[in-house]
């Protein structure tokens, strides 16, 4: 398992590279550059003034080199200076609005599995009756709406309808209920889904049918019997969820005005802040690796069947 | 399974699909009620694998309802000109952000443009981008995946190594990377989905390809003489195209939905153009004035994501019954 776990690590260098060296060249292989005017139809810099900023951005220089450079300076964590917010580093940007996008992500996912977890089990126990159909369709709902869509009827309903939440902002906790439910809705649905089939395939189980027949009650049967054997397969949803959360609050931080990570990064992509963009996008991809480590372990660790 | 009575399944449960490769006596002697199937017909081709998955299709309330909202949006996007009361562009300035009223059924925007009409347009753009994107996707996904699973050896490799890579992008954000990049339009969308959306076809393809090598009738047709080229596209990709259609129609919703998406944050579809994302987008900032502007469009998204996940699941439980 040790093994295992260095050898996926290891792995994660070339992963992380290769992702670096893509979003490069997709950023310096399309037409545009920093150095256009922010706003639309503005008179462009004059040639020396370009000259000059790009030397002092080091854009002036050969592409594999402004690669090198950036690498060896990523590896120490120093991203550069923001072209977007000029006065600021990446880094600081990234400390002060990735704590906001975790906090917010993980609440999601709380709700996500508690709330899956607790439908998929009630659709299994009450199979082809109205707790299935009701879970069934909150599921369904839940990942094909994409979140924007999902966002704007709660806004509707509970802010607007019924005046419960504020449509925005990030004060108190009243601010945090919207934006956590609609993240959560899409991780939630799947969650449901595959806690239901989970669960359906273990309750016909021999060794459910054991349980029941040396007479234990329905409560036990459910919760000690099946649902713990049950779960196994839902932690490598884990994986594809943090995924999920994670692309979904770009939308959601935005429609909220939540100050985090996501809103940062589609204005530094509309503005071409290249330092801006390849940091958030390995930041995500390493977390994103991190984390599907974490959950493939966890399943080793979890189901003893499986070995590496 | 519940949706599939097992007199009708029979034939496509036993595990493996029929095989296409095998001559034609052997696959109607699997289904002795092919003549009662006329209304398989629509299918592709004739065999009895797609009649019967067809014909559980057409048991199955929730998919045959997802395909008619499907097949009406189609009709919608196609007749556009003729069904919208007004031009997307025509504005009036003497009426902006009104509510729904008789002269503009779902109300105007904040341009004094027509909602219906624009909304009429707006699927236009779903429904070019949901097949479009997937035409794309398939073209490029299906040979790689093909490739890599049956050549194998360091080419297989290498384009896994690949995949992999490709795989481990977030996709939406590489999609919005791509986006902001090349600037908004409906080609750049086209590009921007098909680089990264083959990547979860391919795979599937070469899955199935690498299991399907390895079987028997196509080891029979090898003995016979068939060459890699013929082995491959005779034999091999018409048994692994249930999987790669399943892939297709969960496909759409998504490509429409990355649309929307992109749209709705200014980096999708060139206005004025109207695009439901965008609508939902600009609409955001008027909810508490004029609800009407956000939530049409956004209620169109969910019909049409709704529609295309009821077909999709309808589409995979018919096609391979074991699934559910």
């Amino acid at each position: 398992m040790v093994q295992y776990a260095v050898s996926r690590l290891v792995w994660l260098i070339p992963t992380l590279l290769a992702m670096a060296l893509v979003t490069f060249l997709v950023m310096h292989a399309t037409p545009g550059s920093p150095l256009d005017p922010v706003a639309e139809g503005a008179n462009p810099l004059s040639p020396e003034a370009q000259r000059n900023l790009a030397a002092a951005y080091g854009l002036d220089k050969p592409l594999w080199e402004q690669f090198a450079i950036f690498v060896g300076r990523a590896v120490r964590g120093d991203f550069g200076n923001s072209f977007v917010y000029k006065t600021r580093t990446v880094r600081e940007i990234l400390v002060e609005t990735f704590p906001v996008s975790l906090f917010l992500g993980s609440m999601a996912l709380a709700l996500a599995v508690a709330g899956g977890v607790s439908l998929g089990v009630l659709a299994a126990t009450y199979q082809n009756r109205m707790w299935d159909y009701a879970s069934v369709t909150l599921a369904t709902f839940g990942v094909a709406v994409p979140n924007f869509v999902l966002a704007v009827f709660l806004i509707v309903l509970f802010s607007l309808v019924l005046p419960l939440f504020p449509t925005g902002g990030w004060d108190s906790w009243r601010n945090w209920v919207l934006p956590t439910v609609t993240l959560a809705l899409a991780p939630m649905g799947i969650i449901a889904r595959f806690t239901r089939a989970s669960m359906l395939e273990v309750i016909r189980a021999d060794f459910t049918l054991t349980a029941r027949a040396k007479g234990l009650s329905e409560v036990p049967v459910i919760l000690k019997h099946a649902f713990k054997n049950a779960l196994i397969p839902i932690v490598t949803l884990l994986g594809p969820m943090f995924a999920a959360v994670g692309t979904g609050s770009f939308f959601v931080e935005s429609i909220f005005r939540v100050p985090g990570m996501g809103r940062f990064f589609v204005l530094s992509m509309t503005g071409r802040d290249y330092p801006m963009i390849m940091a958030v996008v390995l930041c995500y991809g390493a977390f994103l690796a991190a984390m599907n480590l974490l959950v493939d372990l966890a399943y080793g660790a979890l189901d003893p069947r499986i070995r590496y | 399974m519940a949706l599939s009575t097992p007199a009708s399944g029979t034939d496509a449960r036993g595990g493996s699909i029929p095989p296409r490769g095998l001559p034609p006596e052997e696959l109607r002697g699997q289904s002795p009620r092919s003549e009662q199937a006329s209304v398989g017909r629509a299918a592709t081709g004739s065999s009895s694998l797609w009649r019967d998955a067809f014909r559980r299709l057409l048991r199955n309330k929730l998919a045959v309802g997802g395909g008619a909202v499907v097949i009406l949006l189609c009709l919608i996007a196609i007749f556009a000109d003729l069904l919208a009361p007004y031009s997307y562009t025509k504005t009036n300035f003497a009426r902006l952000n009104e509510a729904p009223t008789r002269d503009y059924v779902l109300g105007t925007d904040n341009l004094g443009r027509d909602l219906l009409s624009r909304m009429i347009y707006g699927a236009r753009v779903s429904m070019l981008v949901g097949l479009g994107a997937q035409i794309i996707v398939v073209a490029i996904g299906v040979p790689i995946g093909a490739l890599s699973g049956f050549v194998g050896g360091r080419t297989d490799l290498l384009l896994t190594r690949f995949i992999d890579v490709m795989y481990a992008f977030p996709r939406l954000l590489f999609v919005i990377l791509v986006m902001s990049m090349l600037g908004a339009g409906l080609t750049n969308i086209f590009i921007a989905i098909g680089l990264t959306g083959w990547v979860g076809i391919a795979r599937q393809t070469r899955g199935q390809v690498l299991a399907l090598r390895a079987k028997e009738f196509v080891e029979s047709a090898r003995s016979l003489g068939a060459r890699s080229g013929r082995l491959l596209i005779r034999h091999v990709l018409p048994n692994a195209l249930s999987p790669i259609i399943v892939a297709v129609t969960f496909g759409i919703p998504e490509a429409i939905f990355t649309e929307a998406a992109l749209s709705f944050i200014g980096v999708g579809i060139n206005p004025p153009t109207p695009s439901w994302g965008q609508m939902v987008g600009e609409g955001q900032q008027y909810l508490r004035s004029a609800w009407h502007l956000c939530v049409f469009p956004s209620i169109a998204i969910a019909i049409t994501m709704l529609s295309f996940t009821f077909l999709g699941d309808g589409v995979r439980d018919a096609l391979d019954p074991k699934l559910k």
